[in-house]
C-alpha cells in the first residue's frame, strides 16, 4: 500500500509555490513529522512535514521548479512497514484523479496545469459569485427579520401612576428577579453603594449580595465572566456605570456574546443584559458623553434597545430580562430622574421591536429614540402652533428596527425628519432614512433630513456643549425645510 | 501538596531546564489510565496530522492552529474532571475537544466546513461546542476565553453544584490584561477555576523570554494568593498529579488554582507559519526527547504491554481518523438557509 504526497497549500491563499530543496531522496525513510523539503510561497519559505510513513519510491518534482500546484503529486511513498495509512488517505476520488493528472504533467510543463486545484480554483471563484449575487437577498432577509419579532399592537394596559424612569428600571429588575432565580444583577456599586444612580436602590436588601453583586472597576474582566455565565443559561443583567466604560468590555460584547450563537450553530445562546446610561450627560466632557447607539445597532447577534419613558424603560427591560439574546439597552442619566405615567399592572411587559408613535400628525415624522424624543414632542408642539402637523415616531427598540411603523406614517406625511444626539456620519437616522428610500421613495415630497449632534467631541464649556447638542429650533427648521414653510 | 513558589517539574519539562529522558513508572501508576492516556493521546495526534493534510490539500480553509506536541496537557487534565465541569481554551482547540470525548467526525467535519460539523460549518477550526461535552469553545480572540472561563467557573459558583471548570491559555495570552482582571475576580468570589497556562514558548513568533517579563509563569496568580504550580506538560502523569491537586483545591470552594505546563508545540503557529524563530534542531531535539507519547509507549513496553497490544490502539485510533476524514469530505456543505439561522434565538 503506498501514499502520494502532495503539494500543500500552506495559507488560505496560496495556489501555487516553487519547490525549492528536497531534504529526502529516494529510497528514503520517512517518519511522521519528518521535514521533506522546502516550498517558497510569494510570502514565505516553509517546510513539509511527512504525514505518512514509509520510503520515498518517487519524487516527481525536481527541486528548484516553479509554479508547482497545490495537490500536484510530488512524491510517492511505499508503505513501509505496512503501518502507513492507506492509498485512501491521498483524499477523495476526484483529488486523487486530479493529483495524477499532475503528475504526469508537472516534471514536462508547469504551464499546462490543471488536476484538481484548478478545479478547485474555479469552485472557488463560482463561490465568491454566488455570495456577491446573494447580497441582494440580503434585505429579503434583514425584512424576515424584522418581521419575525413584529408582536401583537400596543395593548390598553390600564391604570397607570406618575413613577420616574429611575424607578421604573429598579422595578423591571426587582419582579424579574423575584420570578426567576437565574436572574441577577452585576456591575460597579450597584450593591452597597446602592447604585451610582441609585437604579438600585434596596436591591442588595432584598435579594442579597449573591444576585447584586458590586464588581471592581474592570469592565473588560467582569463582561466576560458574565458572558461565560450566560452561556451556561444564566441570565446577567450587566450595569455599566455609563456606555462610555462598556468601551473597555466592547470585545466580550461583540466577539464573545453576540457571535457565539452562530458559530455555535445554534448550541449556545447568550441571555443577557448589557445596561446603563448612554449618551451626553451634562458638562461631563468629550470621554463621558457619547451616543453609542449605531456603534451596537451595527451588529447582528444582539438586540438593541432605547428607551424614553418610564413605562418604556419597565416593560422593555423586563422584556430585555426575559429574551434569550443578548441585549443592549441604553439608558439615559438625565431621564433617570423624569417622571412619566407608567402602567401598574402587574403583568405590564412591552413588545421588543416595536416602536410607538407617541403623536400623531400628518405633515412631517419625526423619528427618535430616548431622550431626543421628549424634544421631538417640544418640538412638535412648537410646530402645531405654526400650523404643521408633527408625528412623532419613538423608535425604542433601533435593533430589529420597526420600519414599518416608519414607513406608514411617512407614506401619510410624505417628510421624514430624524433626531438623535450621536454624530450623524452613519447613526441611525442615516439608516431609517436609507430604507425609508429603498422602501418609499415615491411617497417622498422632500428630502429627509437629520438632525444630529455636531460632528465635534463633547466640549465642556457650558455654552459649547448647548451648540454640540440637538436643539428644538433646529428640529423646528428640520421640519420646515422638509414641509418648505 | 506544591503551592505559590514550589516548581513541580520533575523532567525538566518542554523548557528543558533539565533534559533528563524519562523514568520508570512509580508504582502508583495505574496502567490501565496509562494505556488510556495513551490512547487518548493517540487519537488527537493522529486527528492533527490529517488535519494538516487535509488543509495541504486545500479541503481546509482560513487558519489553522494544530496541536502537535502538546498532547499530555489536556489528555492528563481531563483524567481529574467529573461528568459535569466545564472546559474552555483558545483557538488551538481541536485535542481539547477531542479530549472532552467530542467525536472525531464532528469535529473534522467543522474543519471542512461541512454540515456535520459541530457547528454545522459555521465556526470552522476556532470556533466549535459542545454543552453535552461540557467545552465552551473553541474562541479566537487571545486571552477571552480566560474571562469566559471564570464566568463558567461563576456559573458553578452561582448554582453551588460542586463543578470546576477549567480555562486554558497560552503563555502569550498570559500577558492580556483581562487574564489578571479575571484572577482578581476569581479570587475575589473564590471561583472554582483553575487556570491552565499552556506554556508552548513561543506565543506566535514571539518567544515567552521576548514577552514576558514575568520567568515563573505558574506565579503570576501569586498577588491575589492564588497557588500556582509548574508542571512537566510532557508527561501526562504529571500533568494529572498536578491537575487532581488543583481541581481538588478547587472542589473544596478554596478558590482558584494556577498551573503552568511545560510544553512545546511541533508545528507552526498556524499551517502558514514559516517558524523561522526557532531552529529546526530544537523542534528535532524536543521530538526525540520529550515526546509526551513516546514516553508513555515507553512506559507501557517497560511495564510488560506487548507490541501487539499497542499497535492494536494504533489501528483503532487511525481507524477513527480515518472514519472522521471521509465523514469530513462526504458530509454535505451547509445549505444556504443556513446562512440566516442562528444570528438570534428565535422568540414567539
Amino acid at each position: 500500500m503506498g501514499a502520494t504526497i502532495l503539494m500543500p497549500a500552506l495559507s488560505p491563499t496560496m495556489t501555487e509555490g516553487k519547490l525549492s530543496r528536497w531534504l529526502k531522496k529516494e529510497g528514503d525513510e520517512v517518519k511522521s513529522g519528518d521535514v521533506l523539503a522546502e516550498i517558497e510561497t510569494d510570502k514565505a519559505t516553509m517546510e513539509v512535514e511527512a504525514v505518512d510513513e514509509g520510503r520515498i519510491t518517487k519524487l516527481l518534482v525536481p527541486e528548484g521548479t516553479e509554479g508547482v500546484q497545490v495537490n500536484a503529486a510530488i512524491a510517492e511513498l511505499d508503505g513501509g512497514d505496512g503501518s502507513a495509512a492507506p492509498a485512501g488517505d491521498a483524499g477523495t476520488p476526484a483529488t486523487q484523479q486530479g493529483s495524477k493528472a499532475a503528475s504526469v504533467n508537472l516534471p514536462e510543463s508547469n504551464a499546462t496545469q490543471h488536476g484538481g486545484e484548478a478545479a478547485k480554483v474555479a469552485k472557488t471563484a463560482e463561490d465568491y459569485g454566488e455570495v456577491s449575487a446573494r447580497g441582494a437577498a440580503r434585505d429579503e432577509g434583514v425584512a424576515a427579520q424584522a418581521k419575525s419579532t413584529d408582536a401583537a399592537p400596543e395593548k390598553d394596559w390600564g391604570e397607570t401612576k406618575p413613577i420616574t424612569v429611575r424607578e421604573a428600571l429598579r422595578d423591571a429588575m426587582s419582579l424579574e428577579m423575584r420570578a426567576d432565580g437565574d436572574v441577577f444583577l452585576m456591575g460597579e456599586e450597584v450593591a452597597q453603594y446602592q447604585g451610582a444612580y441609585k437604579i438600585s436602590q434596596g436591591m442588595l436588601d432584598e435579594f442579597g449580595p449573591k444576585r447584586v453583586l458590586d464588581m471592581p472597576i474592570t469592565e473588560h474582566g467582569f463582561t466576560g465572566m458574565a458572558v461565560g455565565a450566560a452561556l451556561t443559561g444564566l441570565k446577567p443583567i450587566v450595569e455599566f456605570m455609563t456606555f462610555n466604560f462598556a468601551m473597555q468590555a466592547i470585545d466580550h460584547i461583540i466577539n464573545s456574546a453576540a457571535k457565539t450563537l452562530y458559530m455555535s450553530g445554534g448550541q449556545l445562546g447568550c441571555p443577557i443584559v448589557f445596561r446603563g446610561a448612554n449618551g451626553a450627560a451634562a458638562r461631563v466632557a468629550a470621554q463621558h458623553s457619547q451616543d453609542y447607539t449605531s456603534w451596537y445597532a451595527h451588529v447582528p447577534g444582539l438586540k438593541v434597545i432605547a428607551p424614553w419613558s418610564s413605562a418604556d424603560a419597565k416593560g422593555l427591560l423586563r422584556a430585555a430580562i426575559r429574551d434569550p439574546n443578548p441585549i443592549i439597552f441604553l439608558e439615559n442619566e438625565i431621564l433617570y430622574g423624569q417622571t412619566f405615567d407608567c402602567p401598574v399592572a402587574e403583568d405590564f411587559i412591552l413588545p421588543i421591536g416595536k416602536a410607538k408613535v407617541e403623536r400623531k400628525g400628518t405633515d412631517v415624522t419625526i423619528v427618535s429614540y430616548s431622550i431626543m424624543v421628549g424634544l421631538a414632542m417640544q418640538a412638535a408642539a412648537e410646530l402645531e402652533k405654526a400650523g404643521i402637523s408633527a408625528e412623532v415616531i419613538n423608535l425604542r427598540t433601533i435593533r430589529p428596527l420597526d420600519i414599518e411603523t416608519v414607513l406608514a406614517s411617512v407614506r401619510k406625511t410624505n417628510r421624514l425628519v430624524t433626531l438623535e444626539e450621536g454624530w450623524a456620519f452613519a447613526n441611525i437616522g442615516a439608516e431609517v432614512a436609507m430604507q425609508v428610500v429603498e422602501e418609499a421613495f415615491d411617497y417622498l415630497d422632500a428630502p429627509p433630513v437629520r438632525v444630529a449632534g455636531l460632528d465635534v467631541p463633547m466640549p465642556y464649556a457650558a455654552n459649547l456643549e448647548k451648540l454640540a447638542l440637538p436643539t428644538v429650533a433646529q428640529v423646528i427648521e428640520a421640519a420646515r425645510k422638509v414641509t418648505y414653510k | 501538596m506544591a503551592n505559590g513558589t514550589e516548581s513541580a517539574t520533575k523532567r525538566g519539562g518542554a523548557n528543558g531546564k533539565e533534559a533528563v529522558p524519562s523514568t520508570a513508572p512509580s508504582a502508583g501508576h495505574n496502567q490501565d489510565l496509562l494505556s488510556r492516556a495513551y490512547r487518548d493521546m493517540l487519537l488527537i495526534r493522529r486527528f492533527e496530522e490529517r488535519a494538516g493534510q487535509l488543509y495541504g490539500m486545500g479541503l481546509i480553509g482560513g487558519f489553522c492552529h494544530l496541536y502537535i506536541g502538546q498532547e499530555a496537557v489536556v489528555v492528563g487534565m481531563q483524567m481529574t474532571l467529573q461528568e459535569g465541569d466545564q472546559v474552555i481554551t483558545s483557538y488551538r482547540d481541536h485535542g481539547h475537544m477531542l479530549a472532552t470525548g467530542m467525536e472525531a467526525r464532528g469535529v473534522m467535519a467543522e474543519l471542512t466546513g461541512r454540515i456535520g460539523g459541530y457547528s454545522k460549518g459555521k465556526g470552522g477550526s476556532m470556533h466549535m461546542f459542545s454543552r453535552e461535552k461540557g467545552f465552551y469553545g473553541g474562541h479566537g480572540i487571545v486571552g477571552a476565553q480566560v474571562a469566559l472561563g471564570t464566568g463558567l467557573a461563576f456559573a458553578n459558583w452561582y448554582r453551588e453544584n460542586g463543578q470546576v471548570s477549567l480555562a486554558y491559555f497560552g503563555e502569550g495570552a498570559s500577558n492580556q490584561g483581562q487574564v489578571y482582571e479575571s484572577f482578581n475576580l476569581a479570587a475575589l468570589l473564590k471561583l472554582p477555576c483553575v487556570f491552565v497556562i499552556e506554556n508552548n514558548r513561543y506565543g506566535m513568533g514571539t518567544s515567552v523570554e521576548r514577552a514576558s517579563a514575568s520567568k515563573d509563569l505558574s506565579k503570576n496568580g501569586a498577588p491575589w494568593g492564588i497557588p500556582g504550580e509548574q508542571v512537566d506538560g510532557m508527561d501526562v502523569m504529571a500533568v494529572k498529579a498536578a491537575g487532581e491537586r488543583a481541581v481538588a483545591h478547587c472542589r473544596e470552594g478554596k478558590g482558584p488554582y494556577l498551573l503552568e505546563m511545560l510544553t512545546y508545540r511541533y508545528r507552526g503557529h498556524s499551517m502558514s507559519d514559516p517558524a523561522k524563530y526557532r531552529t529546526r534542531e530544537e523542534v528535532q531535539k524536543m521530538r526525540e526527547q520529550s515526546d509526551c507519547i513516546e514516553h508513555v509507549r515507553k512506559l507501557l513496553l517497560e511495564s510488560g504491554r506487548g507490541e501487539a497490544e499497542l499497535k492494536a490502539v494504533d489501528d483503532e485510533v487511525k481507524a477513527i481518523v480515518a472514519d472522521a476524514a471521509e465523514f469530513a469530505q462526504s458530509s454535505p456543505e451547509p445549505d444556504e438557509s443556513e446562512l440566516w439561522t442562528d444570528v438570534l434565538v428565535e422568540t414567539r
